[in-house]
């Protein structure tokens, strides 16, 4: 690579700037929306209860793959958790989909600015001498994504189920499921649209669709796929903090219901 | 007819610079550059600055204007707060020649160590190519890139960590990306992309595509789809498998 001729000007120093705007708001506005829904959800997944209401499941513990509820896969909990480790199903899973928004292009630069200054927002200084990107441990780890988006596919599917079943209510009487539609159905169901319109815009998902090929224009299926996936892709960020906020208070609205804070209210 | 103040930058090539205050006479439609000019004319003739075009298409009025990186001539005054004077300052990410006027020759020394268009041979009869334009469409983005450089000023790892031997900048993954996705191309960037011209200092702040004055979305279609294919080559071992296994 070709080195600079000249000495190029003295470094600013952290948060120097001759920005006039509010260039602090985001990258604040990512740090107290981030921190906040890391706060709820690793207090949420420590509780392991009132996670369920009959045909209600909440999105943190989806799939319940070991546990006490009658929506666990494969029975109660597995012998080989850590007796030091509190048990929820929530722990077993939540792995990935926060792999998939730890590693997701969109936050990292959103963290990369509101928690490690690097750089704060544009045109203005940071606090570190040096700089290695995401060519080390552990940010090499960040290219990784597509594994994650792997599961958060599979992950979608569940969900998907999940607000299909929301659908179907036991009635108590005779013990037949009919189908209806409650607050939470819809609530469930939202969840699941966000959730898809974030995955289904992921930027390693448009590449692996159709951005890995230079030509598409001979294959219709792959050109329909990049297109749609592309579309999505545009409001990624959207997407993003849209189902974030939704996870969490689907979430809540199925704890509170559960806890009899709030009642389900049946529209059909 | 309102007077306006501007803090301008001046300074020689290795001195130690300050902004120097001037005021002018600003009426309607003014841009920046014809304020910079304006006070050329009045009262700074040795008043250093590099424009061209003032249409927004020949990228030579660069500049950092109230902290942003913009074109001068595209910007115009009355889009700048009138209670406080306009600061206008050379690019951070190039070293200074003379007040507001940078040395971007860097720029084109990277340009030329990345590899060409390797077009595959003709296929037509005429001893041409065939293609279709729903393939050029993707690649047609980057060539409206006019090289204002504003992208590479506004880009962290260059404008404060300064990794202009290891990092090539936005701009020129703007046209590699312009290259390696060309439905002719058969030339293969990806090992260079990831070592010599250091695609993974990246991290996606997108500081570029705010700033760029075509509006190429340059992180998202050129940077990111970039990285992706270096993954591809280099971080993702069962597609790496599935390439042995398949021979492809």
């Amino acid at each position: 690579m070709p080195s600079v001729a000249g000495v190029l000007p003295e470094r600013q120093g952290f948060g120097a700037t001759r920005r006039r705007d509010r260039w602090w708001a985001v990258p604040v506005a990512t740090l107290l929306g981030l921190t906040g829904f890391l706060v709820y959800s690793t207090w949420a997944a420590f509780q392991n209860a009132h996670f369920e209401l009959g045909n209600y499941l909440s999105p943190m513990y989806s799939p319940v793959l070991w546990g006490d509820s009658h929506h666990a896969w494969f029975g109660p909990r597995p012998g080989f958790w850590p007796s030091f480790i509190p048990f929820s199903p929530a722990l077993v899973i939540l792995g990935a989909p926060a792999g998939f928004r730890l590693t997701c292009y969109y936050y990292r630069g959103a963290y990369y600015k509101a928690f490690v200054s690097n750089p704060a927002s544009c045109t203005v200084g940071k606090p570190w001498k040096g700089y290695g990107g995401e060519l080390r441990f552990p940010l090499i780890l960040q290219n990784l994504h597509r594994y994650f988006l792997y599961l958060a596919l599979g992950f979608l599917c569940i969900l998907t189920w999940d607000a299909w079943k929301a659908m179907w209510f036991v009635d108590p009487a005779t013990g037949q499921e009919t189908f209806g539609i409650g607050v939470g159905t819809l609530v469930l169901t939202l969840n699941v649209v966000l959730l898809g319109g974030y995955t289904l815009g992921c930027h390693s998902l448009r590449h692996l669709v159709g951005g890995v090929l230079d030509s598409i224009s001979g294959r219709p299926a792959r050109r329909c796929a990049y297109e749609c996936v592309s579309w999505f892709n545009l409001r990624h960020m959207n997407w993003a903090w849209c189902s974030l906020v939704w996870v969490a208070f689907s979430d809540l609205y199925v704890r509170l219901c559960s806890m009899g804070v709030w009642s389900d209210f049946r529209i059909l | 007819m309102a007077s306006r103040t501007f803090h301008i930058w001046r300074a020689e090539a290795g001195e130690e610079g300050g902004f120097q205050e001037y005021s002018t006479d600003i009426t309607e439609g003014m841009v920046v550059l014809d304020a910079v000019h304006q006070i050329q004319a009045e009262s700074a003739g040795d008043l250093a600055v590099r424009w061209n075009c003032k249409a927004g298409k020949c990228g030579s009025c660069s500049a950092e204007v109230n902290g942003n990186p913009r074109l001068m001539c595209m910007t115009r005054m009355s889009d700048l707060p009138e209670d406080q004077p306009v600061t206008i300052e050379p690019m951070r990410a190039f070293p200074l020649l003379r007040d507001l006027v940078t040395d971007v020759s860097w720029n084109f020394e990277v340009k030329k160590a990345i590899r060409k268009f390797k077009p595959r041979p003709p296929d037509a009869e005429d001893g041409t190519w065939r293609m279709d334009q729903r393939d050029v469409d993707r690649v047609q983005e980057f060539r409206k890139c006019i090289e204002c450089f504003l992208c590479q000023d506004v880009c962290h790892v260059l404008r404060d960590s300064q990794k202009h031997d290891e990092f090539i900048g936005p701009r020129f993954f703007v046209h590699t990306a312009a290259l390696e996705m060309h439905p002719l191309d058969t030339e293969d960037r990806l090992a260079d992309l990831r070592k010599a011209q250091g695609v993974g200092y990246c991290n996606i702040t997108k500081c570029c595509t705010k700033v760029c004055p075509e509006h190429i979305t340059i992180t998202d279609n050129a940077i990111i789809p970039l990285k992706e294919r270096v993954v591809d080559r280099f971080y993702d071992p069962v597609r790496n498998l599935f390439r042995i296994i398949s021979g492809r």
